[in-house]
């Protein structure tokens, strides 16, 4: 890692006034990120997960929804990669389906959190009078177990693959609002801050134009960690029944079906969870390479 | 200490106030007319009409609030299950005791694990080991708590038959023998917490090991052992405790999941079975007492601040 980079990038910070100067800081970072060897292979792991999602149809050896109950509970072999279910369902299509509903769930609900608790976040950070309502509401809101909370919005909204993203998006925007919130409060008292005021820029200009710059940073590592969670929340809302359409291949589905033939046949548990093991693995290293990228005192951390 | 109480108290009402709300206002977003369902299927309207004044529902909204609210903060009265007619504490309260223990065999665990392996960890910063054991934290933070339950019921239960694979024997019937069937549940729902708590501790730690009192200590000779454990530990452990109550929300969650895996008839069956059958007033009581939990933990750990670190004066 280079050492003075780090430092010069932490001192000129402060005063990215023009955009030019902003954006060498945003390229600064992303340079620093692929020098960061965590993220990068953080973000690889995900990639291919990405690839075989978008891939599946090209690359799944049998129709993920098939029933061929002759050929049920067969092992791992050149006809059943993965083995196939109790249904002889092949699960190497039902693992590659899987991944876009995991991946897809993950990544709306990271960029539909980033959204609502962004703004809900500037506006709570930037206005003070609406601060302690919205503070409070999010409070709230993030006293309900994430899991629990998220179960009990399924029971409300019934099931689908929208609600699982309603729902989850529910759970994890509060997070973000504070994480946007107390970035925005930092920024605020920046000297630039006040030369744009001074120069008479309206409020949403100096939102979006000076202060949104200034915390986007932290917001890309919350969306990877949200990312996480989601894909983690949307497997554990499957395996208890209250996801998405069951008929679906989803990761936590599946693994509920394989824990009843369990005795039987260890590759319907042993492949979906790998899945979703190395997915939430990549998004979490991703989401530390880029934390320790964007601040250098955490490195290591 | 008892006016901070006393104020801590009066200022947690609004966050009371808004749970409660919002516990309220998710049951009421719900399809459906509960009189309809309280007439049953057979009922004329002007049957359903009755019963739906009766039950208060023609009232403004923030009236059946007010009403509401009223029966469980001063009654503890949550209502009655629609499918069972029970009331619904005491059908929560029925299912409790699997549910805590199982949450407390996986927070100790957590602890167990997680504050020595974080302390290890730093002590032995950027070695090998302390790489080796931050990259098992990431691992445990990713796999997800019901699958590491099926991977222990594979090895202990099926493979090597240690431990049985499901079921619960409560503490009356079992007595020590019960431990048994929260082992595996329990390192299932540790794991995460667990991996959790050792990244805190560890980054915690590193902080307090860099401070001047640390360097005092070591400076007047004190054994590195003695500076770790009683100068350095101690201060690092400020940081971990305010997430005690995460913790625990964590913990609660982890069990719900957990017990499906496990088929352990606690809260989280209760939780599950009340989704599959709509009933409605059930998970509402479930969410209420869970987020009562987390806050009034929050504020037990804000009392103990004081004990760890004198500089915490309640005022």
């Amino acid at each position: 890692m280079n050492r003075q980079a780090t430092l010069k990038s932490t001192a000129a910070s402060p005063d990215a006034v023009n955009s030019s100067q902003a954006r060498r800081k945003h390229r600064h970072w992303i340079w620093l990120l692929f020098q960061n060897r965590t993220a990068v292979v953080g973000a690889l792991f995900v990639l291919v997960f990405f690839l075989i999602a978008l891939a599946a149809p090209l690359i799944s050896p049998r129709d993920p929804l098939k029933l061929d109950v002759r050929n049920s509970l067969e092992a791992p072999s050149v006809e059943f990669p993965l083995g196939s279910d109790q249904f002889g369902r092949d699960v190497a299509s039902r693992v590659f389906y899987g991944a876009r509903l995991s991946l897809g769930v993950g990544m709306s609900v990271g960029l539909f959190s980033i959204a609502i608790g962004l703004f809900l976040g500037m506006i709570s950070g930037y206005y003070r009078r609406l601060d302690a309502v919205i503070m409070r509401v999010m409070d709230a809101l993030m006293a309900f177990p994430s899991i629990i909370f998220a179960i009990v919005l399924m029971g409300i909204l019934g099931p689908s693959v929208q609600n699982v993203i309603i729902a989850l998006t529910i759970v994890f925007s509060p997070r973000v609002a504070r994480v946007a919130r107390s970035s925005v409060l930092v920024a605020r008292e920046e000297m630039y801050i006040e030369a744009a005021r001074a120069i008479g820029s309206s409020d949403s200009r100096i939102l979006t134009r000076h202060i949104f710059p200034n915390i986007v940073s932290p917001l890309i590592t919350q969306a990877s960690y949200i990312f996480a969670l989601a894909v983690l929340a949307e497997a554990a809302l499957s395996f208890v029944g209250v996801g998405g359409n069951p008929q679906w291949p989803s990761w936590g589905n599946m693994l509920a079906e394989g824990q009843i033939v369990v005795r039987q046949a260890w590759w319907i548990t042993i492949f979906p969870g790998l899945a979703i093991v190395l997915v939430v693995f990549g998004a979490n290293l991703f989401g530390d390479g880029l934390r320790d990228a964007l601040d250098p005192r955490l490195r290591g951390r | 200490m008892n006016r901070y109480l006393v104020r801590r108290l009066v200022a947690l009402m609004p966050l009371v106030f808004l749970i409660a709300v919002i516990a309220f206002t998710l049951v009421r977003l719900t399809p459906g007319d509960p009189a309809a369902v309280v007439a049953g299927p057979d009922a004329t309207p002007e049957e359903v009409a009755r019963i739906r004044a009766s039950m208060g529902l023609d009232d403004p909204l923030p009236l059946q609030f007010l009403r509401w609210a009223g029966q469980v903060f001063l009654r503890g009265n949550l209502g009655n299950s629609i499918v069972q007619g029970q009331p619904v504490l005491e059908m929560i309260l029925q299912r409790a005791q699997p549910t805590l223990l199982l949450a407390m065999v996986g927070g100790f665990l957590s602890i167990l694990m997680g504050i020595p392996l974080g302390v290890i960890a730093a002590v032995k910063h950027n070695s090998w080991l302390d790489r080796t054991l931050m990259s098992f934290a990431i691992v445990g933070l990713s796999i997800p708590n019901f699958w590491l339950g099926v991977l222990l019921v594979m090895a202990l239960s099926i493979y090597f038959p240690l431990l049985p694979p499901s079921g619960f024997v409560s503490i009356q019937n079992g007595g020590i023998s019960a431990l048994r069937y929260l082992i595996l549940p329990g390192i299932a729902i540790g794991a995460s917490n667990a991996a959790f708590l050792a990244r805190m501790v560890r980054s915690s730690m590193l902080d307090v090991l860099n401070q001047d009192y640390v360097r005092t200590a070591r400076s007047k000779g004190l054994g590195e052992r003695r500076v770790i454990y009683s100068h350095a530990l101690r201060n690092a452990m400020i940081a971990p405790l305010t997430v005690i109550g995460l913790l625990i929300a964590n913990l609660t969650s982890g069990t719900v999941i957990v017990e499906i895996v496990f088929n352990v008839p606690g809260a989280g069956r209760l939780l599950i079975n009340s989704v599959a059958r709509r009933d409605y007033p059930v998970m509402q009581g479930i969410i209420l007492i869970t987020a009562l939990i987390y806050i009034f933990a929050n504020l037990i750990v804000d009392l103990f601040y004081g004990v760890l670190d004198p500089r915490v004066r309640y005022e």
